[in-house]
């Protein structure tokens, strides 16, 4: 597998730096840590800090800046980054005014930044948490984890880094971020695996005419794997399990996320848009605003996700906010 | 001159580093390829950055935790993690250990991991290793066995609690969004975590 890097272990500290030499105007990078921080600081307001394993560029680093995060922590690839990065970018993005994590719900997410939480709370932070959890392709049970967090969570980052600019306290913050996470739902599909830098090789094979229906972000199986069809059948199914969720009605207002996994063309997300669109406005539903382009993927996954997000007047004037980060601009 | 517990951990470090590809290939079936790169990667860690010469056995294993807990990342770092770093609550201060210092350890370790998991037995995770391992030890440490009888008793249950991984599904972490689809593989986290014990019974074997 061929893959434009240097050595193995250094992809992500070199990814970090690259991104700080990109964008000084938006981004520096803490010393030592594999974390990035908003050049110009976060004083006097709510801070937002979210993170992840890395591979999923630009989530999370990209969004940070103006309107969105004060802080982003990066793991190994798709690993989750641990509790002394987070605790270390929770003291650097702190204002004065308290911390949100957003974290997307996998187990070793949620506990490094748990831990990383405790640890700040110990020096007198006031940390709170959300967790996204917006992928529908797995059931929300007991007898699971809990639903993954995935494209969804770039709403979050978009709403709650609004209300936090615009002055919000930590307590609004947090209500505005879960108001999101209650209204939005997210379901993603693969044509191929990725290929993990250490690893070398495909996370699974698929035949050169099936697809993986369901997939999550870090190349784990999806639901169900099935033959390829048209990419209009296939926005179908992935709107049809959203849809079922119940959220949306017709009348609604809504924003639509049509998210590139990091190896599929933009012709084709807006191949598939196209469809997606016309599909959500025949059953009334009203499209506020769309993002069509990558914004969390897996690598060099070829692929493609859906996220709805159902508005009302608070989210969608939030959502409409201006924003400048470097993968995320909005006047 | 290494001390009697750092050589110890030398011998799960080396242990964990010798079967990261098997590590990796278990969690590849119904993970995300990554536990054994993650674990060996930390284990590296410990070994470079553990001091040998400490003879605190509590010391040492507190640093072993937080060393895990800096470098391994995923769910296993805060779950090994916290196992040592409780572990080495209840022996801080001692340089030797007594059978019954080490069912309290592997007592608080288990505690802990339950505690920062939020998972209990049977949801095919590192606990359905540990948990049978510390109640076989525990048994034979009543019945006035010798310490090595005892380590190899704990090591059989953990052997059969990973066998065990394979007949049931996934409840918790990752392998649980594979539902019944992850019934019939091991539990890397259980293979693992009875690695770590038979490097322990194989090193007060040969000590």
């Amino acid at each position: 597998m061929k893959k434009l890097i240097n050595e193995v272990d250094n992809v992500v500290s070199e990814m970090l730096d690259g991104m700080a030499k990109a964008c000084p105007q938006y981004v520096r990078r803490l010393e030592g840590l594999d974390v990035l921080v908003r050049a110009g600081g976060s004083a006097g307001k709510v801070a937002l800090v979210s993170g992840g394993g890395s591979g999923h560029e630009p989530a999370h680093g990209g969004f940070v800046g103006k309107g969105m995060l004060d802080a982003a922590v990066a793991g190994a690839v798709f690993t989750s980054p641990t509790p002394d990065q987070v605790y270390e970018a929770i003291k650097a993005a702190d204002g004065g005014k308290g911390v949100l994590l957003v974290i997307k719900n996998y187990t070793g997410d949620v506990m490094n930044f748990e831990m990383a939480a405790d640890m700040a709370a110990d020096e007198g932070i006031e940390v709170e948490q959300v967790i996204v959890a917006d992928d529908v392709a797995v059931e929300d049970s007991t007898f699971t984890t809990g639903r993954r967090g995935i494209a969804g969570t770039i709403f979050v980052h978009k709403i709650a880094g609004a209300c936090a600019e615009a002055g919000g306290d930590l307590a609004d913050v947090k209500r505005v971020a879960e108001k999101v996470i209650a209204n939005v739902r997210s379901m993603g599909m693969a044509l191929d695996a990725c290929t993990v830098p250490a690893a070398g090789r495909p996370s699974f094979d698929l035949a050169d005419d099936e697809v993986e229906i369901g997939i999550g972000i870090h190349g784990e199986p999806g639901v169900n794997r099935e033959k390829l069809s048209s990419v209009n059948d296939i926005s179908d199914k992935l709107l049809e399990k959203i849809l079922a969720e119940g959220i949306y009605a017709p009348g609604d207002r809504i924003a639509v996320i049509v998210n590139g996994m990091g190896g599929t063309p933009l012709m084709e997300l807006y191949i598939a848009n196209n469809h997606i669109h016309d599909v959500l406005t025949e059953k009334g539903l009203v499209i506020a605003k769309t993002l069509t382009g990558n914004f969390m993927t897996s690598l060099d996954m070829e692929g493609f996700s859906i996220t709805l997000l159902k508005l009302d007047e608070e989210l969608e004037a939030l959502l409409n906010a201006p924003a400048d980060t470097p993968a995320f601009v909005q006047a | 001159m290494a001390t009697l517990v750092y050589d110890c951990i030398a011998g799960i470090a080396k242990t964990i580093i010798d079967n990261r590809d098997f590590l990796t290939d278990l969690d590849r079936e119904i993970g995300d390829a990554d536990h054994g790169v993650n674990m060996a990667r930390g284990f590296q860690a410990v070994l470079e950055k553990v001091p040998q010469d400490v003879p605190d056995i509590g010391a040492v294993l507190k640093k072993t935790g937080m060393t895990l807990l800096s470098t391994v990342g995923g769910a296993s770092g805060p779950l090994y993690g916290t196992a040592y770093m409780e572990a080495g609550k209840v022996s801080m201060g001692k340089e030797t250990l007594t059978p019954e210092d080490l069912r309290d350890m592997l007592d608080a370790a288990v505690k802990g991991v339950e505690k920062r998991g939020k998972a209990v037995q049977g949801e095919k995770t590192m606990l359905d290793a540990l948990i049978p391992a510390l109640e076989a030890y525990t048994a034979k440490l009543e019945a006035g066995a010798s310490l090595l009888e005892m380590l190899d008793a704990a090591c059989a249950a953990a052997r059969d609690g990973v066998e065990y991984t394979k007949t049931i599904r996934a409840t918790k972490g990752r392998a649980s969004y594979l539902g019944d689809r992850s019934i019939g593989h091991q539990d890397p986290g259980a293979t693992s975590a009875l690695l770590t014990l038979e490097a322990i019974r194989d090193y007060c074997r040969e000590a």
